[in-house]
């Protein structure tokens, strides 16, 4: 365990687990989710669930569709086909209670980074109608537990790669959601940072109940016990428990499982020779 | 229990967190503006070079007969001073458009734009956010025009406010239209020869607009329909403490249909633009 994630596991933890009436329903339910760019199919029936309190990592390709998925989600993009709930609200029909149960943590950096710490907290806050007053505890409180406290007022962009994505992951939980997306959230960060943040969001399923969405291509942030999303050209290939998705397709780790299931040898998408 | 399942059986939201959130983004839109102190500097030499280098040039050239709201013959630069003003407003338009372009492409209006609360008030937060700050350059703008002889009314002060509000809430939305459908930062040059420079020619900021119609008659008519023109004049007369009612309703009727048009533009389930996965992901 890390100095950060000691200090994480010694904070005190805001949120519980769900009611039993919001823990029934999936987290996130992708029901027959189809889109295009024009002529070129991005999505082509994706249909799978994220179950609260659990860890689901998206993996495919770069081009696979996952980012499009994510922008549907997050109601960036009009859904053209099928329906997407959070906790069973509908994204299209009521955006502003799924919205509420959301946190994200996209590809691009999206911090401001001319402002301090606390002040792209405070905007996020602000966004989803949280007083200053307890937006500042919160801050304070989520700053605490992912070890930057002590650069609360300094400019984002004095900030390393790990610790801006630390930061963001701290600012989608912010409002409390339960529900978190992250895509691609390890991109261009060293071992060790890599490793910190997972850790941070797997301490997040197993301590908050918070239900995780992580979109990847990299094989080694994937657990046996983890759910697994594999999607392929638009399409899903595979859904189910890591370990079942890898006996189904007669591999022996999640690698060799993938690479059966899409034809691909490697990770640059090329088929098998 | 937690905050959360609670938030999980709302529905709708409060008052309060509808003023919380336009706080919060007109906060974070003046925050931004004092950390850039050039774009501030640069929007007050603009009009600022117009006014001292110009108007004193073209002072002899350009004689003003008296129309209204004036009531005395006037110098050149007292008659462009509404001009200059409502050309602060549309320079900041678009730079806030340009801005919203860049947050674009740099992932900035995510945040933004998966806030709950419903797009269009974020939008028109956002809007009004832009605005203050204009008004707010504007007002330093007439401060050191005082110090050039560019005196109005002292109520004129306090009368101009109502219509540089309105006036920077239509150029806000139209830069906000533009924004939606611009697909990348390198297409903004596009704006400043297509948008700022006819729009800004083609009004009565410069020259008014009996003189265009001795020259052109056609130049004149296209100087009618322009929303600008009409933006510079409610300006010049609410300056005066008066009231252009024709403007007034140009203005007012072009906030609105700029305002619903970026809406509409933005709202995923109608947007007016094709968005694609590399880009333009508004």
């Amino acid at each position: 365990m890390t100095a950060t994630d000691a200090h994480i596991a010694n904070q005190p933890l805001p949120d519980p687990a769900p009611e039993p009436a919001a823990a029934a329903q999936p987290a996130l339910s992708i029901d027959r989710i189809s889109h295009s760019y024009g002529q070129r199919r991005a999505l082509i029936d994706v249909n799978f669930t994220v179950a609260p309190a659990s860890f689901t990592a998206l993996l495919g390709l770069n081009g696979a569709g996952k980012s499009t998925l994510f922008s549907l989600v997050t109601r960036l993009f009009g859904i053209q086909t099928g329906k997407i709930s959070i906790f069973g609200h509908d994204i299209s029909r009521t955006p502003g209670e799924a919205l509420r149960l959301l946190g994200v943590v996209f590809q691009p950096r999206t911090l401001d980074l001319d402002l301090s710490l606390t002040q792209n907290l405070l905007y996020h806050a602000a966004l989803h109608g949280i007083s200053r007053r307890e937006a500042r505890l919160r801050s304070a409180e989520v700053l605490g537990r992912i070890g930057l406290a002590d650069r609360a007022g300094s400019k984002v962009r004095n900030l390393s790669g790990g610790q801006m994505r630390r930061l963001e992951i701290a600012r989608a939980l912010l409002h409390r959601p339960r529900l978190l997306l992250l895509d691609e959230a390890t991109v261009g960060l060293d071992v060790k940072a890599r490793a910190d943040i997972l850790d941070h969001v797997r301490q997040l399923v197993t301590e908050q109940g918070i239900g995780v969405l992580w979109a990847t291509h990299l094989f080694d942030e994937i657990l046996p016990s983890d759910d697994l999303v594999v999607l392929h050209q638009g399409k899903m290939l595979a859904h189910g428990q890591v370990s079942r998705v890898i006996a189904e397709a007669g591999a022996q780790d999640v690698n060799t499982a993938f690479m059966r299931l899409t034809g691909t040898q490697t990770l640059t998408g090329r088929p098998p020779s | 229990m937690s905050s959360t399942t609670v938030a999980s059986a709302k529905s709708g939201f409060s008052l309060s967190e509808y003023i919380v959130c336009l706080n919060g983004i007109v906060w974070r839109e003046a925050l931004r503006f004092l950390h850039q102190r050039e774009r501030f500097i640069s929007a007050l030499v603009r009009p600022l070079v117009w006014l001292f280098i110009f108007a004193a040039g073209f002072r002899q050239v350009l004689g003003i007969s008296i129309i209204p709201p004036y009531e005395t013959y006037i110098l050149y630069e007292v008659y462009i001073a509404p001009g200059l003003m409502a050309m602060i407003q549309l320079f900041n338009g678009m730079q806030s458009s340009l801005s919203m372009v860049y947050d674009r492409e740099m992932g900035n209006m995510r945040t933004l734009l998966v806030s709950p609360l419903p797009r269009g008030y974020l939008l028109f937060c956002k809007l009004l956010a832009g605005t203050a700050v204009s008004v707010l350059q504007v007002y330093t703008f007439l401060l050191i025009a005082w110090f050039w002889d560019i005196a109005p009314p002292t109520i004129g002060y306090l009368t101009v406010l109502p219509a540089l509000v309105l006036s920077g809430l239509m150029l806000g939305a139209l830069g906000m239209l533009i924004s939606s459908v611009i697909k990348q930062l390198e297409n903004f040059a596009g704006v400043m020869n297509f948008v700022i420079f006819p729009m800004f020619f083609a009004s009565s900021a410069l020259y008014p607009l009996w003189r265009v119609q001795e020259g052109s008659p056609m130049l004149y008519y296209v100087c009618q329909c322009n929303p600008f023109t009409h933006a510079v004049e409610l300006i010049r007369f609410a300056l005066y403490g008066k009231m252009n009612w024709v403007s007034l309703a140009v203005v007012g009727g072009c906030t609105v249909v700029f305002m619903v048009a970026a809406i509409f533009a933005y709202d995923p389930s109608r947007g007016l633009v094709r968005r694609g996965p590399g880009g333009g992901e508004a």
